[in-house]
């Protein structure tokens, strides 16, 4: 990725007699990678690759919309699945294209910064002889000093100078190429950061019911969902454990908008005392090895159910929220160990019970009660579905804790039983006889923990590509000259005697600020010294200018 | 307030299509022939500074031809420029009025006014304008651009307000951060910068065209544009100058992710579409960089560029559901 055209073009290479065709094809091929063109058409197809990840709903993103696509597009899911198109930034040709053009980068940065090295080693080269050959040029009455005195002022003004006899060469904007080289240095970084992340961190996803039953602590199993990074090991987790206390939230009056979240629990970290912390949106819990990010919360219903033998359970049930602003939550109460004859210890499993249907926060004054209307509690009520048979919680097969396997309904192993509206406090009497009673709700969170060891890095590297990009755009790299020769002999000048100063400018970019700086350059070298004008359009072309 | 603000977004919309229109008396009234001489001076300075020696004067041959007409011509090119003063003049008015309107939006909704895709757009455009006066300040000749930022002000004020109202609401909670006014502050920015961008950049394409002796339909309309390499450079500027800011703004939101979402990337179709731009922006600056990649080529890569902006902000919040879901839209 040749950015700078005025690279020091290499010395020519003497032919060899009998290249190797492989070793020629190698280089070639090498040289067609490395080039701007090959990098440009590499960066295209990375902006194109990027838009069906955007399109298509993503494993990493949202699991569950993948889901749906299968079921919506049973045909094309299956061929694009094997495409990689719901793991599209994870996918071979995506990696393909990014891997291409970071190897592309390094190739083209790394002899560029071994040149880099060695300009700022070296020094401002000679003046050529035509000063006025060059963009800038003009002609002044030399100062008192000559050319050590120019040397003087120009080294004020942060140039690279070097003095030869009685020519003064200096040079400046080495950051422009040392920005850009910061810059393509750091996007590797950043690379290399995400790909330590990707390797070494972990995350896992839960629920988390308010009250010192519920805590939880960190180990691989008690996550409902778990992403860990190929290097990672269960027991590498930090132990910590956490319970919710308290949990507060907001809403707006007049729509039920959440204003405020705030999650107050009781840490317990490496097994020391356990001591309080809050967190929020925007203000994750930051623990040694983890932090913990609330995305969400809804509404727990404890509910109590008596079966045909007096026994009691009592449960919270998290209530998964369906998404609207009401905080309708949608769950499953299931009592797999009712039922249970205390004499005999039998279990009889096609006399276990469950309850499914939704909690409203605030259900509407008139039926349909499936939706809510307002996030805080004013009207609870539990829309319910009982069924009784055998669960299939037994047959080992993992299954939603949230919703009735419905392949049990199917099969006609669980039956509906009766449906109810249950209000706070009361008690709906089943067929059987068995109770069971709605006790009121606990808050629960939707919590993330998580750690990325490579964010370090990222945000360092960060920083360096922003400083790198910043001197890259807007520094300029210009040379300029000065000779101080005797005073023009055919005696045009109006100082005969003195000796005169010939300038020139070069700039190596794009700069058309360059005229302005040659000018008051030139005019801080002269001070007091008058400029004259031997070879007038010249002279008078700084003044235009 | 709220109310006040709906109006000022009105009326603004009806001076940029007035200040559009007096634009358009100009350019009709702009005469090619009065170009030569000091305009024209004027205009090539600005544009190849570098090359030095530029402007030196009409041919004396030429002037003499031209001198008859002179008197008609400059008479003509008086009020072309009284027209675009005026137009520059209702510009200011218009943006005025729009800045007007973000405040009492914002004093309405007692926070920035960036909390959903209608105020988000009604900043973005507000940028772009403003660095337009900023454009128009250092390089006066550019005025006749202002035909082509009007019509987008008018194109995307109107939008906002026909399609995107919504009503005043106080933050969502995960919007409740300083991080909140830091990247979207430097995304509105540098938004309405690209936006401004995109103006010259679409101009050197016709103006292009034009001077490689092109005639057709949209090349003509560049007729009366300051030249070609001005506009290239313009147009370079001022997505050099907006690139690092976007560039921070998608930094800042990757910090901000972190600590809102518990990850600095996630591949959110807003993020996906950002890092498009991000990286045919860069396309775009390294094409410009290039010597061997024509100047057209890379100014087409700005145009798509600020395509994929436009994406970002009204495709995704409309097509797309995701974490960025702030739009305010059902």
């Amino acid at each position: 990725m040749t950015v700078t055209d005025d690279r020091p073009t290499p010395p020519a290479e003497t032919p060899r007699p009998r290249p190797n065709p492989v070793l020629a094809l190698l280089r070639n091929s090498w040289r067609q990678l490395t080039s701007m063109r090959t990098a440009l058409v590499l960066l295209f197809l990375l902006a194109i690759a990027a838009i069906p990840g955007s399109v298509l709903p993503q494993r990493g993103v949202n699991p569950e919309d993948v889901r749906d696509y299968f079921v919506a597009y049973p045909d094309l899911a299956p061929v694009l699945d094997r495409l990689g198109a719901f793991d599209a930034f994870g996918s071979v040709w995506f990696s393909a294209i990014y891997l291409l053009l970071f190897t592309s980068l390094v190739g083209c940065i790394t002899p560029r910064l071994r040149d880099h090295i060695r300009a700022l080693r070296s020094k401002p080269p000679a003046a050529p002889k035509r000063l006025d050959r060059l963009p800038q040029h003009t002609v002044f009455a030399a100062p008192a000093g000559g050319a050590p005195a120019i040397a003087a002022v120009l080294r004020r003004h942060r140039w690279r100078v070097e003095v030869r006899g009685d020519e003064v060469s200096a040079e400046k904007g080495y950051l422009k190429e040392t920005g850009n080289l910061l810059f393509h240095a750091s996007l590797v970084l950043v690379l290399i950061g995400v790909a330590l992340g990707s390797w070494y961190g972990w995350s896992g996803n839960r629920v988390l019911v308010a009250g010192a039953d519920n805590a939880f602590c960190n180990t691989q199993q008690q996550y409902a969902e778990t992403s860990f990074g190929p290097q990672v090991q269960s027991a590498d987790l930090p132990r910590f454990c956490l319970q919710l206390d308290d949990f507060e939230a907001r809403f707006l009056e007049s729509n039920g908008q959440p204003e405020f979240f705030n999650a107050k629990v009781t840490v317990d970290e490496n097994g020391g005392t356990p001591r309080p912390a809050e967190f929020s949106v925007n203000a994750p819990l930051r623990l040694d090895g983890a932090n913990v990010y609330l995305l969400g919360h809804g509404y727990a219903p404890v509910v109590r159910y008596t079966d045909r033998f007096g026994r009691s359970q009592t449960s919270p049930n998290p209530f998964l929220i369906t998404g609207d602003i009401g905080l309708t939550g949608e769950g499953l109460a299931a009592f797999p160990d009712a039922n249970v004859d205390p004499a005999t210890g039998e279990r009889d499993p096609e006399l276990q019970v469950a309850f499914s249907g939704l909690y409203l926060p605030t259900a509407p004054q008139e039926g349909p009660f499936v939706r809510s209307e307002f996030p805080t509690e004013r009207n609870p009520l539990l829309n319910l579905v009982a069924y009784r048979g055998n669960l299939g919680l037994d047959a080992g097969i993992p299954g939603s804790v949230y919703e009735l396997d419905q392949r049990q309904v199917d099969a006609g192993r669980v039956k509906e039983v009766g449906t109810k509206l249950l209000q706070l406090g009361e008690v709906w009497t089943l067929d059987d006889g068995t109770t069971l009673e709605f006790l009121g709700t606990e808050p629960y969170i939707v919590l993330s923990v998580r750690h990325d060891p490579g964010s370090t890095l990222l945000l360092v590297s960060s920083g360096t590509l922003l400083l790198g990009l910043m001197g890259s755009l807007f520094g300029r790299r210009r040379r300029v000259f000065f000779r101080v020769r005797p005073a023009d002999p055919a005696g045009e000048s109006s100082t005969p005697g003195s000796s005169l100063v010939e300038a020139g400018g070069l700039p190596r970019v794009d700069h058309p600020g360059f005229a302005d700086e040659f000018t008051r350059l030139v005019a801080a070298v002269s001070g007091a010294g008058r400029r004259v004008d031997p070879d007038g359009p010249a002279g008078a072309r700084v003044g235009a200018e | 307030m709220s109310v006040l603000s709906d109006q000022l977004v009105t009326f603004s919309i009806l001076a940029y299509l007035v200040a559009m229109v007096v634009h358009a008396v100009e350019y009709a009234l702009g005469n090619a022939r009065v170009r030569v001489g000091p305009p024209a001076r004027e205009l090539v300075g600005a544009a190849v500074a570098a090359a030095g020696g530029a402007g030196s004067g009409p041919e004396p041959t030429v002037r003499a031809a031209a001198a008859a007409q002179q008197t008609a011509a400059q008479r003509t090119a008086a009020r072309a420029r009284l027209a675009g003063l005026g137009a520059v003049a209702v510009t200011v008015v218009a943006a005025l009025l729009h800045l007007g309107a973000l405040i009492a939006r914002g004093v309405a909704a007692d926070r920035m006014p960036w909390g959903n895709m209608y105020e988000f757009v009604l900043t973005v455009s507000f940028i772009g304008v403003a660095s337009w006066f900023v454009v128009l300040w250092k390089r006066p000749t550019l005025r006749r651009l202002g035909l082509f930022l009007t019509l987008v002000m008018v194109l995307l004020v109107a939008t906002a307000e026909l399609l995107l109202y919504t009503p005043i609401v106080p933050l969502v909670p995960a919007l409740n951060s300083y991080w909140f006014i830091i990247h979207v502050a430097t995304i509105v920015f540098s938004s309405g910068i690209f936006l401004l961008g995109v103006v010259p950049a679409g101009a050197y394409l016709m103006r292009a065209g034009y001077e490689q002796g092109r005639r057709s339909f949209p090349y003509l309309l560049a007729k009366r544009l300051p030249a070609a390499a001005a506009l290239e450079r313009l147009t370079f500027v001022l997505h050099a100058f907006s690139f690092p800011i976007f560039t921070f703004a998608v930094i800042a939101g990757a910090i901000w992710a972190e600590a809102a979402w518990g990850r600095a990337w996630g591949w959110d179709p807003k993020e996906t579409w950002a890092f498009i731009s991000w990286v045919v922006y860069a396309g775009y600056l390294h094409a410009r960089a290039t010597p061997s990649v024509k100047r057209n080529v890379a100014t087409w890569l700005a145009v798509l560029g600020f395509l994929t902006v436009m994406m970002n902000l009204f495709g995704v919040n409309i097509f797309f559901e995701g974490l960025h879901s702030y739009g305010g839209l059902d």
